[in-house]
């Protein structure tokens, strides 16, 4: 690819190959980024520790790789998983209108209208042993991954969901598509064939631009303690560890900060250029 | 239009009412409730006092009569007393208020002044380097995690350079206007840096489409100077989109600060949401949410009748 995304992507590809660098040191090299060294607290950076070590003696660029690929892989899954609920719920109020539509675009409407981020610091505390979850459930590792997730295809969906109904509303009544209804065609091919493909661009930009804000947001929840729990790590959770030994060690703080900087930039970079791409007629 | 404003109010009314159960709810589910948390605090205290402490203040009961109970309250206008404040909600919400307004208001004027000056400027010239360099600034400033660009200003101005206060709202014993200023300096900083890169964004795209239309070439064409063509002109037309956008984050003025106040320890109705909710203070987390619920709703529909009032073009049936 070439032109404005070019280097949004390479970034992009550059610091998904560190994170994933990161996962094949762990395995062939035998060094781990929860391994405690207490004599070697705060170490400034050597052959041994390229980023030197944390407050508890951790290798701080393993760390960063793992955070990497936690943040990024919370990024990407969410981001697909929204748009994929939202071109759902756009189907099926833009293709079967009336009081579907009435409904669907009345819930879009509210999530958009409420303060998101108090309401998301509720969910995110949420005691989900009180909801009747089994235990082996709410106290495994992958959970506060999962509840992230879930988070951000809460709030994300709306975005998908506007751009898929407008589409269909727009190419439902179109010749092809009454040409194909009159061959017969079902619904369901209908909408995945002749529907969805010429929304797929918009779609697409969204998409791209929603993994960008779902880093942001898993950043600020782990920072406010509610997001990614230990042993896990996320560039957020590392940053929230950092700050109170920001005046002593501040590049503990700086780095995670940068690395959710220029992924959330490239990502962003990456959709404003597809966007041209896609829709050159807009500014 | 008064019809359409009178639906929609009843609709904010109603979803007022919606969000009120929803959000008792949640709170009831999160870890803990009230009586657990003053046993906790307080190791005199027996199971049989928690018990009785317990239907004293109604937390035994089912969820719908609770409810029920503080929403008759609430509706008489008596909004309780906050558990973490001691105080009642309302004398407890009020200075905060006033407090987040202080700087949401003061960072909007900041962001909004310069993002008019740079999105005019970079509408002006598009695709020079001034304009590029313009975008990516925009970019960078969506881009950045606010708490993180707090934390680099504590550590440069606070910690490093020692020229502002990093925490708080005020000297104690001290006093005036010149003290508030400086310790409003870093969070406004923050905000401002934090929004101006999105109003850029609007302002730039709405003052190039304004300046690409037939009146402004008229205007050129019978002489009129470049100031007035891109004043008079031109920044009336692109200022329909932008109010809209402005109307829409007066929304977030309630607790649209949350995380650089929590960051800068600024008690303002941010911080205050975040402290009620991870406390469980019921009263006051219900009240400030429900605020901020009304605050967020009423600027949405703010918007929408903005639209239509600069733009005779629209109207709503």
């Amino acid at each position: 690819m070439n032109g404005p995304a070019r280097w949004p992507l390479l970034l992009l590809g550059a610091i998904a190959a560190a994170a994933l660098a990161g996962g094949f040191a762990e395995r062939f090299f035998h060094v781990s980024p929860d391994e405690v060294d207490l004599l070697e607290r705060l170490a400034v950076p050597s052959w041994q520790h390229p980023l030197g070590t944390d407050e508890l003696g951790r290798d701080v660029m393993l760390r960063l790789m793992q955070g990497g690929r936690i943040s990024l892989a919370i990024g990407i899954a969410a981001a697909i998983a929204a748009a994929a609920v939202g071109t759902a719920v756009g189907l099926a109020a833009g293709y079967l209108g009336g009081w579907t539509d009435r409904v669907l675009m009345r819930a879009t409407d509210a999530v958009i209208a409420l303060p998101l981020l108090p309401l998301l610091i509720i969910l995110a505390a949420l005691d989900l042993g009180k909801l009747g979850l089994p235990a082996a459930i709410t106290q495994s590792q992958e959970i506060s991954l999962m509840r992230i997730v879930a988070l951000a295809v809460l709030i994300g969906w709306t975005t998908a969901a506007r751009l898929v109904r407008g589409a269909a509303l727009v190419t439902r009544n179109r010749d092809f598509v009454r040409a194909a209804r009159s061959l017969g065609a079902g619904v369901p091919h209908i909408l995945i064939w002749h529907i969805l493909p010429n929304v797929a661009g918009p779609l697409i930009v969204a998409t791209t631009l929603s993994v960008g804000e779902i880093i942001l947001l898993e950043s600020v929840l782990s920072f406010l303690g509610l997001g990614i729990q230990p042993p896990l790590a996320s560039w957020g959770s590392m940053l929230s560890n950092a700050q109170e030994l920001v005046t002593a060690a501040p590049l503990l703080a700086i780095y995670p900060g940068l690395m959710i900087f220029l992924t959330v930039i490239a990502c962003n970079l990456l959709g404003d250029a597809l966007q041209r791409r896609y829709d050159p007629g807009r500014l | 239009m008064i019809r359409f404003a009178a639906i929609r109010l009843v609709e904010i009314a109603v979803m007022l009412v919606l969000m009120s159960f929803v959000i008792y709810a949640l709170i009831g589910l999160m870890p803990g409730d009230p009586i657990d948390l003053m046993r906790s605090g307080d190791p005199h205290m027996t199971a049989e006092d928690a018990a009785r402490l317990k239907a004293v203040y109604g937390v035994d009961r089912p969820l719908g009569e609770r409810y029920f109970a503080w929403a008759g309250e609430a509706l008489a206008g008596k909004l309780g007393y906050s558990r973490l404040f001691a105080a009642p909600v309302g004398a407890t919400l009020l200075p905060r208020l006033g407090n987040s307004l202080l700087l949401m208001g003061a960072s909007f004027g900041i962001a909004f002044g310069l993002a008019l000056a740079l999105g005019i400027g970079a509408a002006r010239v598009p695709n020079s380097r001034f304009d590029a360099a313009v975008n990516l600034f925009c970019f960078a400033g969506v881009s950045l995690p606010t708490f993180w660009l707090a934390l680099i200003l504590i550590l440069v101005f606070a910690a490093g350079l020692g020229w502002l206060p990093a925490s708080g709202i005020a000297t104690a014993g001290a006093g005036g206007f010149a003290d508030r200023l400086h310790y409003l300096v870093l969070p406004v900083a923050t905000l401002s840096l934090a929004s101006v890169g999105g109003y850029t964004r609007y302002v730039r795209a709405a003052m190039r489409e304004a300046l690409a239309q037939d009146h402004i070439r008229t205007a050129r064409a019978k002489g009129a100077s470049e100031a007035r063509v891109v004043f008079r002109h031109a920044l009336r037309s692109a200022l329909v989109p932008v109010a809209t956008v402005l109307a829409l984050s007066f929304g977030g003025l309630v607790s649209g600060a949350l995380v650089t106040e929590t960051m800068f320890a600024y008690p303002g109705m941010g911080k205050l949401v975040f402290d009620a909710v991870m406390g469980n203070d019921y009263n006051l987390a219900l009240a400030a949410l429900l605020l901020a619920t009304a605050t967020t709703m009423a600027a949405n529909l703010a918007a929408d009748l903005a639209y239509a009032w600069l733009d005779p073009r629209v109207s709503y049936r």
